[in-house]
């Protein structure tokens, strides 16, 4: 791509300057424009079809648009026959094409256009869209009650959380993620606008500036609290890791979902005022690495192992007892891992003078039982960052495996 | 973890041996690689006995067939740094931070047992302490905990009386008594954080309950006398509420405090405010959040007034502004005074509110630069 579009410009320099005049990690919306070389690694368009859906394991775009959805009709057939139409949209959209042929403006004039335009001119910008399905999907209204997957059990209250029903849950959801604000946005709500009348939307989130790596040719990007953050993640390139920790296998449960995997989804409102008032030190204590270059404490580089058993001044843990890396590490979980694969959000102002801003918390897992409910009961009950961060929303979605090129989202279980 | 190490570490010994080769004798460390240390069961090979004073970092290799462990002592055998079980054929990394100049001891433990085999370490430049300021310093710590030690008698007296009114179902006494009693525990939080599960056992919120853990405390009591009537076992909450209030201020009276301490305890005292009392979250049932709001301030003053001789002298002008910042949040909580006490938080505007956080972060900001002065 040699054009820069405008628009995209001017969505990634909004994000810097309403950051910077915030005082918080500055230019985190600039320093994850693409550079030079991560641009020509990513392609413009991610194929839709596959073994696993996309938007997993793909290089983590820059931009997110999340939107959980609520199914208003009890009609199993209008249901299926909406995903199909929504399968069919995704495959144009993710090519980098209008919804429908001619769908901006090549319609009748009399009619509203079958595509809403504003990614008329741009290009597919990576979008990856990908479909899961909550546990309230699984009642007597579709008759898939008898399909739920243990796996998908309602995920239990952590202490701490503080979490707004009105952002919380949800039938179904669809993730859009592209280097394109522009582009997610689009394909979102030309989804939605197709669900009119068998779908409505619950809630929904944007993200900006990608909160973790998923490839080892990504650089570790910073969270809003100016740490990278993701530096252990599950990496695309390491095939073997994700069988086991993300993939679903045949016979873990109910056929129909093998090949897909679990997502978790937490809204994570940071404190980043309190925050930005706590010395760096104690910052540091808090995340177990150095926030300059991200190494853990008692290393000297990003990717050195982390070493839980390392001893500072009078033989102190390095790595403090309720750090955030300690307990989240897979030495502290029995060889649990997760894929994560977060955005931040900056949602305004909170009516306080103090920024709506934090990390929706995306990741992905074979199990969440074993996988991520355990790493959170870890983390609520004794990390330190706990101060400075409230889960106010949560939502757990089963995603299904990949689609065939004549098949649908969801065929498995529907079929 | 399953990354495992690449041998990058074979560059930075080939540009060491090259570096040793020419030297001879003592060798420094090369500038930003790391001192190799190869430990058998009968060595420990240090690749250089000297560093400069900042982040020494040391790569370990254990080439021996006990499992073994590697110190960095400063004198009188204290531990700068350590990494402990170091399987045999295995090389692990550790970063220590020296900021000062001096004699230091690199120890290798093969069986991990026993003072180990010892080597002297030299470590040049770096910054030197200045003790002058250290006789201010002490004055504050030590007028602080006399602070706390105050607080904590008034607290132990005050609890025992809310527990007899809770025991002897006297619940209008009770409630009278609970947001008074509660300022003393409110002025010297981040002392009490200190000390574990005490803590929680006394000022756990429900919606911060974890599996399994009783709702014990204050915050218990609370949704007893406010919501759900006085419970079968509420006198029993409210004995061990007494006892580990007991607890709590035989541990405070003792604690070592230091001048970071202070600094630091009184900007977490505001951050409570910030993101506990600001937001109605801390009495969800009594709505008294303004009683803890101005304990939490009180608190904050009393570290701020200990450390006023060493922050004026080093920083008048931050000390003036803190000052101005902390009569500013207090004529806000002064105007919703009511009778003895203040207005509930259910009776404060969106607005009240609002103005509250803003002063609350005005304050917050000064406040939080006065541990590097402290510190310097």
């Amino acid at each position: 791509m040699t054009q820069v579009s405008r628009r995209r410009l001017l969505g990634i320099a909004g994000a810097g300057v309403a950051l910077a005049g915030a005082g918080a990690a500055a230019g985190a919306g600039i320093d994850h424009a693409l550079s030079a070389s991560e641009a020509q690694a990513a392609p413009e368009i991610v194929p839709f079809h596959g073994e696993h859906q996309a938007g997993i394991v793909t290089p983590a775009q820059e931009h997110l648009h999340f939107a959980a959805l609520d199914v208003t009709t009890k009609d199993r057939a209008k249901l299926v026959s909406l995903l199909r139409k929504w399968t069919d949209a995704a495959r144009r959209m993710t090519a980098g094409q209008e919804v429908v042929q001619g769908g901006a403006v090549g319609g009748a004039g009399a009619a509203p256009p079958g595509d809403t335009g504003e990614a008329l001119d741009l290009p597919a910008a990576s979008l990856t869209l990908t479909i899961g399905f909550g546990p309230s999907l699984f009642d007597d209204r579709f008759g898939l009650a008898g399909k739920r997957p243990a796996a998908l059990a309602d995920l239990p209250a952590f202490p701490k959380d503080n979490l707004d029903p009105a952002r919380s849950g949800g039938d179904l959801c669809i993730q859009a993620c592209a280097n394109d604000p522009q582009v997610a946005v689009h394909a979102v709500r030309n989804l939605v606008r197709i669900g009119f009348g068998t779908t409505e939307v619950r809630w929904s989130q944007l993200g900006f500036g990608r909160s973790a790596s998923t490839s080892t040719s990504q650089v570790t990007p910073r969270n809003l609290f100016g740490f990278k953050d993701g530096t252990n993640n599950l990496k695309a390139e390491d095939p073997a890791a994700l069988a086991q920790h993300v993939w679903v296998a045949p016979g873990d449960g109910p056929e129909w979902m093998a090949g897909g995997s679990y997502l978790v989804a937490r809204r994570i409102r940071m404190h980043i005022e309190t925050w930005d008032r706590t010395s760096l030190d104690e910052q540091e204590r808090i995340v177990g690495r150095a926030k300059g270059t991200g190494a853990p404490l008692g290393q000297a580089a990003e990717f050195d192992p982390v070493d839980l058993h390392v001893g500072g001044a009078d033989g102190e843990p390095l790595i403090a007892t309720d750090a955030h890396i300690r307990l989240a590490s897979a030495e502290n979980l029995n060889g649990a891992r997760i894929l994560r694969r977060g955005y931040n959000f900056v949602d305004g102002s909170d009516g306080v003078g103090h920024l709506e801003a934090g990390l929706f918390f995306i990741c992905f897992n074979r199990d969440p039982r074993t996988q991520f409910v355990p790493m959170q009961k870890a983390l609520s009950a004794k990390d330190s960052m706990m101060e400075y961060v409230e889960h106010t929303g949560s939502a757990l979605f089963a995603v299904p495996p990949g689609v065939t090129e004549t098949g649908y989202w969801g065929e498995s279980l529907f079929a | 973890m399953t990354l495992r190490k690449t041998p990058l570490a074979a560059a930075g010994l080939g540009a060491l041996l090259v570096l040793s080769a020419c030297s001879g004798g003592d060798q420094n460390a090369a500038a930003g690689g790391p001192i190799t240390v190869d430990a058998t069961d009968t060595a420990c090979t240090v690749s250089a006995t000297t560093a400069n004073a900042g982040n020494v970092t040391f790569e370990v290799t254990n080439k021996g067939t006990k499992v073994t462990e590697f110190y960095l002592y400063a004198e009188g055998d204290r531990i700068m740094g350590e990494v402990e079980n170091i399987a045999p054929g295995l090389t692990r990394k550790l970063t220590v931070e020296v900021p000062e100049a001096g004699t230091y001891q690199t120890a290798c433990k093969p069986g991990m047992t026993g003072d180990g085999i010892r080597g002297a370490f030299t470590v040049t430049g770096g910054a030197t302490r200045q003790a002058d300021a250290n006789t201010k310093l002490g004055d504050a710590t030590k007028s602080y905990a006399t602070y706390v030690a105050s607080q904590s008698d008034a607290l132990l007296t005050e609890t025992q009386k809310f527990a007899d009114a809770v025991k002897s179902g006297n619940v209008d006494d009770a409630k009278a008594r609970y947001a008074p009693t509660r300022v003393y525990y409110e002025r010297i939080e981040p002392v009490a954080e200190k000390f574990g599960d005490l803590d929680p056992a006394i000022d756990v919120r429900e919606a911060d309950l974890e599996e399994g853990q009783q709702f014990t405390g204050f915050h218990r009591l609370e949704k007893d006398l406010w919501v759900t009537g006085l419970q079968a076992d509420s006198a029993q909450v409210a004995d061990k509420l007494v006892a580990d209030v007991t607890t709590l201020v035989t541990q405070a009276k003792a604690i070592q405090l230091t001048p970071l301490d202070l600094a630091n305890g009184a900007k977490e005292l505001l951050d409570e405010v910030a993101t506990g009392k600001i937001t109605g979250e801390e009495e969800i049932f009594s709505h008294t959040d303004l009683w803890d709001f101005q304990a939490n301030l009180d608190g904050s003053e009393a570290a701020i007034q200990a450390l006023r001789p060493v922050l004026a002298e080093r920083d008048p002008q931050l000390v003036s502004e803190v000052d101005a910042q902390f009569k500013n949040v207090q004529t806000l909580l002064d105007a919703q005074r009511a009778g003895d006490g203040f207005k509930y938080y259910t009776e404060l505007s969106q607005d009240q509110i609002r103005e509250f956080a803003s002063a609350v972060d005005a304050l917050s900001e000064p406040l939080s630069r006065t541990a590097e002065v402290v510190a310097q």
